[in-house]
């Protein structure tokens, strides 16, 4: 049985300008200790989707599924206590701009110790000193200075790793991951990476990793969706997905690869689809 | 799957179709802040009163009716529809008072406004433009001005000039002055870093034209939105100028000096105290009800959701 | 830090001279004979004249006069009263306490209420109660608080008798002055009534010079929550799981408290003004209606040394409220 399992998501925005949709039927499950990489352009409505299941989307959004069930429990109808039960702890989520994520009037000692203290009730010693554990198994240096410092001193990197070490605090079953090294430099991108996927083996947690980059999804998925403008495009192994795409837009991202770049442009979705019709 | 072929020839238009347009586009944005619509309707009738007020006055705002003192509004006890609101200490008419007294407080606002803008405006250019030392002692004037609560220095300096209409004015408009140079010099600051500045200082404008044409236009936004929180704040200092004494001196009926001679009556006829604070509110109230929607209006940025 | 408290610091001084020098030249412009203007009504005869002259350095160049002036006002000594001829600076301190007393009330009121309020509103927004509190609150803005004093005096003391209409205490009552304080000093002199008294004659004055701040602060809690609340960190509070109450009372107020400090302290410069118009209406003795009374008095010495104290006085309070800033800003804080 799945963990997380979605039908016919859909998700639409009431704005100034009418209704809009951004996220159109989609369908997805992950099953424990499963990696489930999505896949697509900006505004293809791959945190949308993520972002309801969390029930962090703000009040102009309206929410329809089929399904939406966690665990075998239906997860589209709860309450915020209820939510709170699970979000938090055996769901948890990172997001794309780590320093931005983390409060800038509080030590990031105290937002890990917040989630220790009052998630799973430890006393404050015995947060303090989790804390600090916690900061070593994501790889902080001199954890005990750390933990007194605000977001502001810290690199994009460690606050990232400070999000992860918060989001595993609670040893979640589920670790949704949103573009989580789109912001970082390019060296710390596979830091943050391999620690992800490290963590993920230690701990057994499935991990939605969402994403734009068909490299890392390479490097880390066991299995793919990809989206479009709030649709499914196609679901494989990735495996499958890479030697074997069905879909012409995942053909189109896939030949959009900086590796495939021959001569002196940088290849493009649009040009693939351009080079399709001409044939 | 796209077709590159239906691109139309750019239209281009006039200067005056391109205002019309960004008339449209402004009004549109005003009109859906209902509060706005409301202040801007408030706002007309106010200046029709002031205009037609000899029109639409019954009596004379200074004859003084010697058999008429302290009478009530026509709906209350004793109240007679010769003065629809009622009468004051001496016998004046209250409403026909009121529509003359909506005079005073426009043209306070425009001569305030217009002054405290020009000067505020010219002094925040040179501060921006040249900065440097220029920019360090002007701006540590407007410190100094801004260091004492506006009321009393206002209040100070008419106690200097003189009490009367024409000093408050001046007074009020002095201290005002540093918010519109404040305003500009921030402007004029953040819009010299731009591109366009350095293409028309390349392409050989002198420094006057590049103050005034180049620059300031682009400035207009702030500028038109402190303005109208300065006429609404012109309206309420001088009716408190008005209040002490300071200001419009009485028989002139200035809505503050109304309340001034009324102060003694509160207990007795509440008619001669009412109305009159009751007028400066609704004219404040509508004039901030289109401040705010004029903000809105002019960076849509910020409040649409 | 310390660099940046050190700034603002020498900033002030040149500030401070500026507004001697405003002070200064205050009597200096008044039309007519300065001499004779200090001296008063009675006139004076030539002999007189010369000697206030020379007393009051007036036949000096106008520069040796301003330091002369700046030394004797940084000695304490700001001249008397040509009205009581007691020292400035003693009136001033005296009647002082009564308007701070009514300032803090209307301040503290103006921040528990229009905090709450905006707080409030943020949370609801675009509810009735957001539309409701935030005209309530434009009507608040536009408000001419001499008119609103007089209509809750006849509505409050005419009407329903239920609060006295002047003063800071009724006259039953006398005691010394401890503190300087009226509720402080009712509750220690012991006497059966007298803290009510103080009381009932305190709370209408603070709620009119409350009005506006409480205006002001509540808008702009409203548009601070607002922004705050939108940001990614509060988005992470709620993904951790976080209650409501915490989310809302510590993540993002926090954060949405840091302009609004700066908003109320900028509130108490405008207190001062506004104090004006309500010691007036409620004939509360403190510093507003004293320099009403000596400008309509022409007790010129009050004038300008007045001005320059309550000058002072701002901007020592906008110095705090720039501390203050930098201490609730951990970025301006640490490192």
């Amino acid at each position: 049985m799945a963990l997380l399992n979605i039908k016919n998501l859909t998700v639409k925005f009431a704005t100034a300008t009418g209704s809009f949709t951004a996220v159109d039927g989609i369908d997805v499950h992950v099953d424990r200790g499963e990696v489930l990489a999505i896949v697509g352009e900006s505004g293809s409505g791959k945190s949308v989707s993520m972002l309801a299941v969390m029930g962090l989307l703000p009040d102009t959004a309206s929410i329809t599924a089929d399904e939406m069930t966690y665990d075998g429990r239906d997860i589209s109808n709860l309450s915020a206590s209820e939510r709170r039960t699970l979000i938090g702890r055996e769901i948890t989520m990172i997001f794309q701009e780590p320093v931005a994520s983390l409060n800038p009037s509080f030590t990031v000692g105290f937002q890990i110790e917040e989630v220790l203290r009052l998630n799973l009730g430890l006393s404050r010693r015995d947060a303090q000193s989790r804390a600090l554990d916690l900061f070593r198994a994501v790889g902080i240096p001199e954890p005990e200075a750390k933990i007194k410092a605000y977001p502001h001193q810290m690199s994009g990197g460690q606050c990232q790793r400070v999000m992860i070490a918060i989001a595993i605090a609670s040893n979640p079953r589920l670790l949704i991951a949103d573009e989580p090294t789109t912001a970082l430099d390019v060296t710390i991108q596979k830091q943050i990476l391999d620690l992800l996927m490290k963590l993920q083996e230690d701990y057994g947690m499935a991990l939605i990793l969402i994403t734009h980059d068909m490299g890392v999804v390479a490097e880390t998925a066991d299995r793919v969706v990809v989206q479009y403008q709030g649709k499914k495009m196609e679901e494989a192994d990735v495996l499958s997905l890479f030697e074997n795409p069905q879909s012409p837009y995942t053909r189109a991202l896939l030949s959009a690869l900086p590796e495939h770049a021959t001569g002196d442009r940088l290849p493009t979705v649009s040009d693939f689809f351009a080079q399709e019709t001409a044939r | 799957m796209s077709d590159t072929s239906n691109l139309a020839a750019p239209v281009k238009l006039s200067d005056a179709a391109i205002r019309r347009r960004m008339l449209a586009e402004f009004w549109f944005y005003f009109s859906q802040n209902r509060g706005a619509v409301i202040g801007l309707a408030v706002f007309i009738c106010l200046v029709l009163t002031a205009v037609f007020a000899a029109a639409l006055a019954p009596h004379d705002p200074t004859t003084q009716y010697r058999e008429a003192l302290l009478v009530p509004p026509v709906w209350a006890e004793g109240g007679s529809t010769q003065f629809l609101l009622g009468t004051d200490a001496v016998g004046r008419d209250m409403l026909s008072r009121l529509i003359f007294g909506a005079q005073y407080s426009l043209f306070i606002g425009i001569v305030v406004v217009s002054i405290a803008l020009f000067g505020g405006v010219i002094i925040g250019l040179l501060a921006g433009f040249f900065g440097g030392w220029i920019d360090s002692v002007i701006m540590r004037m407007m410190d100094v001005i801004l260091a004492f609560p506006s009321l009393l220095l206002a209040l100070v300096l008419v106690a200097v000039l003189g009490p009367g209409l024409t000093n408050a004015m001046i007074a009020i408009a002095i201290v005002y002055q540093p918010h519109f140079a404040r305003l500009t010099r921030a402007a004029v600051m953040s819009e010299m870093k731009r591109e366009y500045v350095s293409a028309a200082r390349v392409a050989g404008a002198g420094n006057l034209r590049l103050m005034f044409k180049t620059i300031l236009p682009n400035c207009l936004g702030p500028l038109i939105v402190q303005a109208t929180l300065s006429f609404s704040s012109a309206v309420l200092d001088s009716a408190a100028l008005g209040f002490l004494g300071m200001g419009a001196q009485p028989p002139s009926p200035e809505w503050g000096t109304m309340l001034a001679e009324a102060r003694e009556f509160i207990l007795r006829a509440w008619w001669v105290v009412t109305f009159p604070g009751l007028a400066i509110l609704i004219s404040v109230l509508a004039i901030n009800l289109m401040g705010d929607g004029l903000r809105d209006a002019l960076d849509p940025k910020l409040k649409r959701s | 830090m310390i660099r940046f408290i050190l700034s603002k610091l020498l900033y002030l001084i040149p500030t401070f001279l500026g507004i001697t020098i405003i002070a200064f030249s205050f009597v200096r412009i008044l039309p007519g004979d300065p001499v004779l203007l200090m001296a008063g009504e009675r006139g004076v005869t030539p002999e007189r004249h010369a000697e206030l002259s020379a007393q009051l350095g007036y036949d000096q160049p106008i520069v040796m006069q301003y330091f002369e002036f700046l030394g004797r006002l940084l000695q304490g000594d700001m001249g008397n009263s040509l009205v009581t001829k007691k020292p400035v600076l003693d009136e001033f301190l005296t009647l002082f306490p009564a308007t701070v007393e009514l300032g803090l009330c209307a301040i503290l009121i103006a921040t528990v209420i229009g905090v709450t309020v905006g707080v409030l509103a943020a949370i609801r927004r675009g509810s009735w109660f957001d539309q409701i509190s935030m005209t309530l609150a434009l009507v608040g803005f536009s408000m001419p608080i001499f008119w609103w004093g007089l209509l809750l005096i006849i509505f409050f003391s005419g009407i329903l008798g239920w609060t006295p209409v002047s003063g800071r205490i009724s006259l039953l009552y006398y005691f010394p002055d401890a503190t300087g304080f009226m509720l402080i000093d009712s509750l220690l002199s012991g006497q059966k009534g007298a803290f009510t008294s103080a009381l009932s004659h305190l709370i209408l004055p603070s709620l009119v010079l409350a009005t506006i701040p409480l205006a002001v602060i509540a808008r702009q809690t409203r548009s601070a929550m607002l922004e705050v609340m939108g940001e990614d960190y509060v988005r992470t509070a709620r993904a951790k799981g976080m209650p409501q109450y915490r989310v809302i009372g510590i993540h993002a107020l926090r954060n949405a408290m840091v302009p609004v400090v700066t908003t109320i302290g900028l509130q108490i410069g405008v207190l001062m003004a506004g104090a004006i118009l309500t010691e007036t209406i409620f004939s509360w003795p403190g510093i507003g209606k004293w320099m009403i009374d000596s400008i309509s008095r022409r007790d010129y010495p009050v004038v300008q040394s007045g001005l320059l104290l309550i000058a002072a006085l701002v901007m020592i309070v906008n110095l705090l409220v720039d501390l203050t800033y930098g201490l609730i800003n951990p970025r301006i804080r640490v490192k």
